[in-house]
């Protein structure tokens, strides 16, 4: 989403990002013409009348579970979003059984949270799992 | 799922999604006005829009409500044909 119209957004997908993904963007690209859904969200920079790089996950039920805001020339880690929205899934999935620790990624193991972890994460997670392997 | 559409405005629905928009009590008296804020928070409801979209060729409506009970995620970028 961002300020520009649907027309612009047509003219950029078909004359440029087509050339980098075949078949074009696989997603909807929302038009925010005056930023209101943008200042909903609190990415709206009103003084450059753009809105800033902001990304939300959702999960099923609308709840926001993580959000990241960037400004313009920064791009994002698109990895690093699938990364938290697999371990928001995992976390779904065991109904809050299961947390995933630092440099969680698939594969790797997971925290089961409860009295008997209490003080002992250390003999489960080591320090170099929060980085790849 | 999205339908075609005439191109309109993008606008937030006045709602967290998947809730009735909050109407407000036009007959209270409130010299008070309240500025309007973000209300992002996380662990909180998304605030629900409605806005026109591009969308393999075709010019459709979106809304945020219709992608419940899907995982979703929602970019803002600064403008196209811009460089990152």
């Amino acid at each position: 989403m961002s300020i520009d119209s649907v027309f612009v957004h047509k003219m950029w997908n078909d004359n440029e990002l087509s050339k980098m993904v075949k078949g074009g963007v696989p997603f909807p690209m929302l038009s925010d013409a005056g930023g209101k859904v943008g200042a909903a969200y609190g990415i709206y920079d009103a003084d450059a009348g753009v809105e800033t790089r902001g990304r939300f996950i959702i999960d099923p039920d609308g709840i926001i579970q993580g959000f990241e805001v960037l400004t313009p020339p920064v791009g994002r880690n698109v990895a690093e979003s699938l990364r938290q929205v697999q371990a928001f899934q995992l976390v779904r999935a065991s109904k809050g059984a299961e947390a995933t620790p630092s440099g969680w990624k698939p594969g790797k193991a997971t925290l089961k949270p409860g009295p008997d972890l209490v003080g002992r994460v250390w003999e489960v997670w080591k320090t170099s799992m929060a980085f790849d392997d | 799922m999205p339908e075609e559409f005439k191109p309109g405005c993008a606008r937030p629905t006045g709602g967290p999604v998947g809730e009735k928009p909050v109407v407000a009590a036009a007959d209270e008296k409130s010299s008070v006005k309240e500025e309007p804020k973000a209300m992002i928070q996380v662990g909180k409801k998304a605030p629900d829009f409605s806005a026109p979209a591009y969308y393999q060729g075709k010019f459709v409506n979106v809304k945020l409500s219709e992608y419940l009970g899907k995982w979703t995620l929602l970019c803002f970028y600064p403008g196209d044909f811009t460089f990152v």
